[in-house]
């Protein structure tokens, strides 16, 4: 059987782990080769990268970031924030992640979706998707980090990105944001029934709980946090167990004989 | 020695690393010439089948693959690395090495596709040296549209159920391929690439010397 994935996801500034609300009064919070190796021991199922670096001449620690990471990790790695072209895409998946993320590109020039998938194939093509809701059973697009309204229906949209040939579509909601109240059950529901590709439910975990509930009531095939995991509150782990406890079918911790670190 | 075939199919960076954490150093080979000295011949490669098939011919490691297969020496194909070694595939036009028979064919009665994530798996009693301890159903890491219907069911060495039972590894003699990702697999992918080296060395087809230098 499928697993539904429990996903770690580091905010990554000039080469550091971030963390903060709503990208304000950040602080540091560590070395993201030495965070990722953390959730890599925990058994997270994959870990997300998002680039939060403002200015273009600093995306190069990213891919330095990312090329570390990917020599110290088991698991698939997931590299978002920044990626414009295909030329962009070609560089971090050079450097090692799996899968890159696309957001305001994406709405920008759809295309990129279409070329990406054609020259690295479908399944390391995300699309993530910021939406608020708008009416009943209604959201729209919102790009540049939520602070851009598109005008785009959030259904047709997903429709769009899917039939261009992403892999996967990691949806985040807005009014969930920051709240720690939970995933957003009735966005995450009508994605996931719209679109045949893997959906992302993101933001709003406050506990392992939340976990639980969209897994239980939506089609998402992973779930996405980032502070639920960061402060150590609820560690990987905890939640994973959780999960198992109330059926979810999630991955067991591994029993078997562990290859630790060998050093050559 | 261990040889990756490197031929444009993805970063293979991932797959040489899993073999040095587990202590069997491997090297990435684009010519054809030095894979012919490897003694297991690791195919992986994550994309499309045509240009997969077009990229190992171009590159002459198409007849080398070949040769390696027919003289019986130990091959790993992982995901295209597997679908390779049958007929076809579904997904395009190009013949596939052949080395067994059956085609590789697209997930049709299940959603999501690709099929991503981490899945149960059943391994057969074709690969009962390979099983980890303490462990009945591992979980691997899959990110695929295809999979091989094998006509020999006999090869068959692990299947796994998404939407229906297909066939996730084969093994015949040294021949060995699947379709899941060791080298993302974390403890359970590293530790069947450990006991399959391992198995290699109890019989005599990888020479400890290269597993050690």
């Amino acid at each position: 059987m499928l697993q539904r994935r429990i996903i770690p996801c580091l905010d990554v500034k000039d080469g550091r782990v971030v963390k903060g609300v709503n990208f304000v009064n950040l602080q540091d919070a560590g070395d993201p080769v030495e965070v990722a190796r953390r959730y890599d021991a925990q058994e997270a199922d994959e870990v997300v990268f998002l680039d939060i670096t403002a200015s273009s001449e600093q995306r190069d620690i990213m891919i330095e970031t990312v090329r570390k990471t990917a020599e110290e990790i088991f698991m698939p790695l997931t590299v978002g924030g920044g990626i414009r072209t295909t030329e962009d895409m070609r560089k971090i998946l050079a450097a090692g992640a799996d899968k890159i993320s696309i957001n305001t590109a994406a709405v920008d020039n759809p295309r990129l979706i279409t070329e990406g998938a054609e020259q690295f194939g479908s399944q390391c093509i995300v699309v993530a998707i910021d939406g608020k809701k708008s009416s009943d059973d209604n959201w729209e697009v919102y790009i540049h980090g939520g602070r851009t309204a598109t005008g785009l229906d959030l259904l047709d949209w997903v429709s769009e990105v899917e039939q261009r040939g992403a892999g996967e579509i990691l949806l985040t909601s807005m009014d969930a944001d920051g709240t720690q109240d939970g995933f957003d059950i009735p966005m995450v529901k009508r994605v996931a029934e719209t679109v045949k590709i893997p959906v992302i439910a993101s933001v709003g975990a406050g506990s392992p709980e939340d976990f639980v509930e969209v897994f239980k009531q939506t089609k998402a095939s992973a779930a996405l946090a980032a502070s639920v995991f960061h402060y150590d509150k609820y560690p990987v782990p905890v939640v994973r167990n959780y999960c198992r406890e109330q059926g979810v079918p999630v991955r067991p911790p591994w029993k078997g004989e562990k290859n630790e670190k060998i050093e050559l | 020695m261990i040889g990756i075939v490197d031929y444009g199919m993805g970063n293979l960076r991932s797959v040489q690393k899993a073999f040095e954490r587990i202590g069997y150093p491997a090297s990435l080979i684009n010519h054809s010439a030095a894979l012919k000295r490897a003694e297991l011949i690791v195919l992986p490669g994550v994309g499309a089948f045509d240009r997969a098939v077009t990229n190992l011919k171009s590159s002459g490691s198409w007849d080398v693959v070949l040769n390696h297969l027919e003289l019986g020496k130990p091959y790993l194909g992982v995901c295209l690395g597997l679908q390779l070694l049958f007929e076809g595939s579904e997904e395009g036009s190009e013949q596939g090495l052949g080395f067994f028979q059956g085609q590789v064919v697209r997930f049709k009665h299940v959603e999501p596709v690709p099929h991503m994530g981490w899945n149960e798996v059943n391994w057969t009693g074709v690969a009962e040296d390979l099983l980890p301890d303490n462990v009945s159903q591992p979980c691997y890491y899959f990110v695929h549209s295809y999979y091989p219907r094998p006509r020999d069911r006999k090869i068959v060495a692990a299947t796994a159920n998404y939407g229906e039972d297909f066939c996730v590894a084969v093994r015949k003699g040294e021949c060995m391929g699947i379709q899941f990702h060791p080298e993302k697999s974390q403890f359970a992918g590293l530790d069947l690439l450990k006991k399959y080296c391992d198995s290699l060395i109890s019989r005599g087809h990888l020479s400890i010397v290269d597993a050690v230098s």
